[in-house]
Formats: structure tokens, C-alpha cells, sequence
């Protein structure tokens, strides 16, 4: 038992050791960022003119921005200075090496996925093992895609839509998050490398979840991602983006940009499971996640619904939003935010009331354990024509040890007197009482400290599709090994 | 051999020495009472024996089941049959009450390298237990403890020691905070409980949970010390005289 406690806690005390990614056929171009760089990157991205001058103009944008210093600073995050100049912009999809079989891979990404309970042949997709035949994914996501194809559901990368089917792209990219929205989000709209495209015609129920899953090797997109989801009037999707096995990535700087927009009676649920590489004891490496979220309800009745589970990343920068444009519409966010070690995140949502009887819920998890800082900000916003609105706002955070840190910044601003606003918010920490309640009755601390998390998050991951949900529950307990002593 | 087996216990508490000396060796199939005045050192008894770490033991042994308990950690004690029914029962926001169970049953039977039970196969458990503590089913998915009343919350912890089925239960104060009715299902479900094979210490303020749940032998704790021990008897006398040391 205690040798089992031992075993776990030297596990957690291990670096991540991700020699298995090498790049083969490497394309790269020069680091730095300037108008060649872009026209280069549509050039090799076979871009119609209008993409590569919508890069240009936020490249404009982005680069006065840096010059005046205008990269944002009020987050609650501390890191040392980017260095703009000194990072690739570009380099070709890049191939993982084939393994042989999964013996060959580290035994403890393999411990890391068992743990999560990925099932075999998924265990071999993430790790870049060849699949055999039967169970192959690509042929596996073309099924899926024929099935979709049928409805006219268009789900295919970002660089795909922007070949085939210019005049989606041209009429929503940039429609909910403009270039000139933030420093990040200029950045991500001037370099962008791809991301996903997903189209719901009409009055179509998308019948399937709609993950990533299905093209973990359509293409390599990670550190500028852009992602655009279309439901059109009376049509619903849910997406699941990201996965609950552990990412590494050599570039630290990720900026990403999803946009989703939500036409009359549409409904989009985005569901998300961020786990990438957090750094290590110390502190040390790590992911800064740099990303703007947003949800525009363009339609009357429409809703749109973000869950998010973040576990990962050195550095979280994420505020997934709504636009309640739409009379009637609802915005939900339900987020798990975890930092353990020496992560730190900033994240939380805006909700933007603009059309009458919207209604907005916000339900918020904070834990931060080791020397984690967690930062929750959000933003509630009733504007004047917006009668009848309604917000609900529940925030908590849940402490682990006493060198972790919890912050909450509410802004609420009302310009219309019906509207009804809740907000509630707590702060607790594990008790000693309650660890050892459990322990009492036989379970062991790590597994007693899982249980008390999970059991704060529920609220959160009732609202994550099933299996997802199972997966997030345990990226808790495997994201906190090591936070008790 | 004695199930359990206190030699010259001493315990600090932030430096403070609130046991001085405890010396009490109890038989399996037997419950012992241990009374005495508020701050006496009852609860802190309790807390030791379920291997609470906050306790400093600063001398002497406690020997359970042919071990050393005071080597144990406390989900080790639990799994080695060590139960303690709480004063106070801790609410667990969120987790289930039949999850909970399961999961508590899961790791001592783990423990013990037995299967773990799936659901299917506990709930029929759960609901008989449920019954004889004629508590209502809706406290099967209802979080743990929270917006239980107090007699619940007692009755809870009955509930899982009928589950668990530990060799030494220890109920700190259980009849603090119930009513006659509630006493009465307690102390119905405790007695159900009582085996050859296991042993009770029943900590308690008053002698009125005694009439009940009638003990083999009574201890009166005063300072940090056994001052007197006797049979059911001793209970009834000290109704009449209360605690004070006799001279």
C-alpha cells in the first residue's frame, strides 16, 4: 500500500521524456516574423489572394501593436519577455516516426495512458505507432466523413475550407474575433497555421460529436491554431476539441483563435480537454497557451455552450465568450481550471447581453495545488437594449496545500435596470478533515484527494459528453499526483 | 491474544498533554464504554486509534490484532478493520453517498486482495443496510453528509460501519445531537453489529446511549487517565454521582 503511494509519488516526481517526436522532412523557414514571412506562408499554403491579405492586414495590425508594446499585461501571469523575432512561423506538416509497436515507446507515456484509460489502438494513433489495417483511423474518419458529407455537413481543416470553399471562410472568418481584437488574436489571424472547419447547413442535427480525434493525422496543427464553426439557422453541433493524453510540443508559444457563430434557433456545444505540456517540477518549459475563445449567437434562440477542463499548459490565457446578439439566446461557460506545480492560468469568460431575454450561466472550478496560480476574470455585460436579461455567475476554488494561490475578478457591468444578475462565489481548501474522513475509511490519500476534487467539479462535468467526462476525471487524478505529502 | 491492547499511552496535542497514561486491553465480541467529563481525553482516544495525524504520541503502545497500530497509517488501520463513527461527519460535496461506500468497500477489499464489488452487486447491499437504519432511500445519491440533519449524519455513520463491518469500531459521542427515535434505530443497528468477532468502544458523555447499547465494562476517563473501571453498573452510579474522582 504505501509502497504503491511511494511509486506514484516517484512517477510524479519524473520529467516528461518526449524523444519519440523528431521531425523528418523538415521545411522550415527562417525565424522571425515580417511581410515576406507572410506571403510566404500563403504561398505555400496555396491561399486565394483574399486570405493572404486579410494575414497582411493583421500582420499591420499586430505589428504597430508591438512596437507601441501593446502585447496585454493586465493578466494575472508572469513570464519573461517573448522574443517575437526568435520564433519559426512556419515549417511544414511534420511527420512523427513511425514505432514499431508501443514497446518502444517510454514506458512512462505508456503508464500516462493506461492511467487514462486510452484504449489500445488509440494509445498507438497519439504515439505515432503504425495502425494496422482493420483499425485504421484515416479509413475510420472517412466513413464518418461520407455520413456527414451526406447531411452537408462540411467538418475538414482550416486549410481545406479555404481551397474549397472560399466564400464560408471569406463570409465568417474574422466575423466573431476580428484581427484587430487583441494582440494574440493578430498575431494567430497573421501566421495561423491551420485548425479545423466545421459548416452545419440548414436545419441539420449533426448526429455525431464532431472531435478532433478523427484528424490527429489529417494535419499538425497545434501552436497557431484557428478554428471556425458555422451552425445555421435551426442546426446543432457539438465539438470536442483536444485530448486528455498528454501533448508535447516543442514551440512554447501557442495562440490559438476559435470562432462560433450560431445563426437563428442554432445551437453549438464546444467541449474542451486541454492538457499540454505544463513544465516540469521547477517550473521549467511548458506551453504559454495564448487563446481567444468566441461564441458570436448571431440568431434569435440560439445558444452556444463552452466546457472546458484545462489541466495543462505552463501559462493559460483563455477566455471562451458569448455574444448574445440574438434575442433569446443563451450563453453557457462551465470550466475546470487545474494548476498544479508552478502553472499558472488566468481564464474565466465574457458574457455579452445585446439582444433581449438572453440569458447567460457561468459556472466556474478553480484548484491550484502545489505552487499553482489560478486566476478566474470574468466579465458580464448587460447592454441597454438588452431587456429582460439574465445572468447567473458561480465561482469556486478549491485550494490544495498552502503555496498554491486562488484569485478572483468578477467585472459586472448593467446598463439596463430589468436585468437580473446572481452571482456567488467561494473559496475553500482540502480540509484535513475531510482527507481524513476518507482515509478512515480505508482510501488512500491520493485516491481521497480525487475524490474530493471530482466531487467539485461535477457540476462541470455533467456537462461534458460521456466518455469525455470519464477521460477529464481522471486527468484530475493523474494532473494531482504528487499533491499531497 | 486481545484484539486490542493500550500500554501507558501518552498523547500530546500542540504540546499539551492530553492523555497520561492509558492503560486498557480489550477482548473481540466485547464493547467497553468509555465516559468521562468534556475534555477529559475521550475524543482524543478515539482520534489515535483511527491513527488521526495531528495527535503526537509521545509514549507507549498500542498493539491491534498481534500489530503495532501507531506504524499504521489511517486508511491502513481502516483497511485493517479499525472504524471510527465520527463526532462530527465531514460533508464531501458532490460525491455520492453509495459512491462513496463503494469506493471505501472497494479499497479494503483491495486491500485484502479481494474483486471489487461493481455497483450492481453492492446496491442490494446498500438498501438492506439502508433498511435496518430505516433510512430513506434518497440518500443513496445524495452528496455525503451534506444537507444531512445530525441524526442522519449519525445514522450515516452507522450505516457504514454496518457496511465496512470493521473488528474494532469506535463511536465517538454518537448519541450527541439525537433525539429519542434516532437514539433508538442507532443504537438498534449498533447492537445488530455486535459479534464475538468484534469489539466496540463506545465513547460517550452520557449514560443514556448505555441503556441501549449496553456494555461488557465501563471506564471512566478523568484527566487523561482510567480512574475506575467496572461492569453496566458503573454507568448507572455515575449517573447519580457524576465524574468527580473519588477520593
Amino acid at each position: 500500500m504505501s509502497t504503491n503511494l511511494d511509486t506514484i509519488r516517484d512517477l510524479a516526481q519524473q520529467e516528461y521524456k518526449w524523444g519519440f517526436i523528431t521531425d523528418i522532412e523538415e521545411e522550415r523557414i527562417p525565424k522571425g516574423l515580417s511581410e515576406d514571412v507572410i506571403r510566404l506562408i500563403s504561398t505555400k499554403k496555396q491561399e486565394p489572394e483574399f486570405m493572404l491579405e486579410w494575414r497582411l492586414k493583421a500582420y499591420r495590425h499586430w505589428a504597430a501593436l508591438e512596437k507601441a508594446e501593446a502585447e496585454p499585461k493586465w493578466a494575472n501571469v508572469h513570464y519573461p519577455a517573448i522574443d517575437y523575432q526568435n520564433i519559426v512561423y512556419y515549417s511544414a506538416p511534420k511527420q512523427k516516426v513511425k514505432l514499431e509497436s508501443l514497446d518502444q515507446l517510454d514506458p512512462e507515456i505508456l503508464r500516462t495512458y493506461e492511467k487514462l484509460g486510452i484504449p489500445l489502438q488509440e494509445q498507438k494513433m497519439l504515439a505515432g505507432v503504425a495502425v494496422d489495417a482493420v483499425f485504421d483511423s484515416v479509413s475510420v474518419a472517412t466513413t464518418f466523413k461520407g455520413k456527414l458529407a451526406e447531411l452537408g455537413i462540411i467538418f475538414c481543416s482550416f486549410s481545406e475550407a479555404v481551397r474549397n470553399h472560399p466564400e464560408l471562410v471569406k463570409k465568417y472568418l474574422g466575423s466573431v474575433v476580428p484581427y484587430t481584437d487583441n494582440f494574440f488574436a493578430a498575431l494567430n489571424a497573421a501566421v495561423f497555421s491551420d485548425g479545423s472547419f466545421v459548416y452545419v447547413p440548414k436545419g441539420v442535427r449533426c448526429p455525431m460529436e464532431l472531435s478532433t480525434y478523427f484528424r490527429i493525422n489529417a494535419a499538425e496543427t497545434g501552436q497557431f491554431e484557428r478554428t471556425l464553426i458555422v451552425a445555421d439557422e435551426g442546426a446543432s453541433v457539438s465539438y470536442l476539441e483536444g485530448c486528455t493524453a498528454p501533448i508535447r510540443d516543442e514551440n512554447q508559444l501557442h495562440a490559438a483563435v476559435v470562432e462560433l457563430v450560431a445563426l437563428d434557433n442554432a445551437q453549438i456545444k464546444y467541449s474542451t480537454v486541454q492538457n499540454w505540456y505544463p513544465g516540469d517540477k521547477q517550473g521549467k518549459g511548458g506551453i504559454y497557451n495564448f487563446v481567444t475563445k468566441r461564441g458570436k449567437c448571431a440568431g434569435v434562440n440560439s445558444k452556444i455552450s463552452w466546457t472546458q477542463v484545462e489541466t495543462g499548459s505552463a501559462i493559460t490565457w483563455k477566455y471562451p465568450s458569448c455574444i448574445l446578439q440574438g434575442d433569446n439566446s443563451v450563453g453557457e461557460f462551465y470550466s475546470v481550471a487545474l494548476t498544479n506545480n508552478y502553472q499558472q492560468a488566468d481564464t474565466g469568460t465574457k458574457m455579452i447581453h445585446i439582444g433581449e431575454n438572453t440569458r447567460s450561466t457561468i459556472v466556474s472550478k478553480g484548484i491550484s495545488a502545489g505552487h499553482g496560480q489560478n486566476t478566474y476574470r470574468g466579465q458580464v455585460k448587460i447592454l441597454k437594449g438588452a431587456q429582460g436579461a439574465r445572468n447567473y455567475t458561480q465561482c469556486d476554488s478549491l485550494l490544495i496545500g498552502d503555496k498554491c494561490g486562488a484569485h478572483t475578478f468578477p467585472y459586472i457591468e448593467v446598463r439596463n435596470s430589468s436585468a437580473r444578475m446572481e452571482h456567488e462565489a467561494s473559496t475553500s481548501k482540502i480540509g484535513e478533515d475531510q482527507m481524513f474522513y476518507l482515509r478512515q475509511r480505508g482510501l488512500k490519500a491520493e485516491d481521497a484527494v480525487s475524490m474530493i476534487v471530482n466531487g467539485f467539479c461535477k457540476r462541470v462535468f455533467r456537462e461534458l459528453p460521456m466518455e469525455f467526462a470519464v477521460e477529464a476525471q481522471k486527468l484530475l487524478s493523474v494532473s494531482l499526483e504528487g499533491s499531497v505529502g | 491474544m486481545s484484539l486490542l491492547e493500550i500500554k501507558n499511552l501518552h498523547v500530546k496535542v500542540d504540546n499539551h498533554e492530553i492523555l497520561k497514561g492509558i492503560e486498557l486491553t480489550v477482548n473481540a465480541g466485547e464493547v467497553h464504554s468509555i465516559m468521562g467529563p468534556n475534555g477529559s481525553g475521550k475524543s482524543t482516544l478515539a482520534q489515535v486509534l483511527a491513527r488521526r495525524e495531528a495527535y503526537d504520541v509521545t509514549e507507549g503502545q498500542i498493539i491491534y490484532n498481534g500489530k503495532d497500530l501507531l506504524e499504521m497509517k489511517a486508511e491502513d488501520a481502516a483497511c485493517e478493520g479499525v472504524f471510527l463513527a465520527f463526532q462530527y461527519p465531514v460533508e464531501i460535496p458532490g460525491i455520492g453517498n453509495a459512491y462513496f461506500m463503494r469506493s471505501a468497500l472497494n479499497a479494503i477489499r483491495k486491500y485484502h486482495g479481494l474483486d471489487e464489488m461493481d455497483a450492481m452487486d453492492f446496491l442490494p447491499l446498500f438498501k438492506e443496510k439502508l433498511k435496518l437504519l430505516e433510512m430513506d432511500e434518497k440518500l443513496l445519491n445524495r452528496s455525503v453528509n451534506e444537507g444531512f440533519s445530525g441524526g442522519e449524519k449519525k445514522r450515516n455513520e452507522i450505516l457504514q460501519m454496518a457496511l465496512l463491518e470493521p473488528k474494532l469500531a469506535v463511536l465517538d459521542e454518537t448519541d450527541s445531537g439525537l433525539d429519542i427515535d434516532a437514539l433508538r434505530i442507532v443504537a438498534k443497528g449498533v447492537n445488530t453489529l455486535r459479534s464475538p468477532e468484534r469489539a466496540m468502544i463506545v465513547v460517550t458523555h452520557y449514560q443514556r446511549l448505555l441503556n441501549y447499547i449496553v456494555p461488557d465494562f465501563v471506564h471512566v476517563l478523568v484527566n487523561g487517565r482510567i480512574v475506575r473501571s467496572g461492569g453496566p453498573e458503573l454507568a448507572l452510579e455515575l449517573e447519580e454521582t457524576g465524574y468527580a474522582v473519588p477520593a
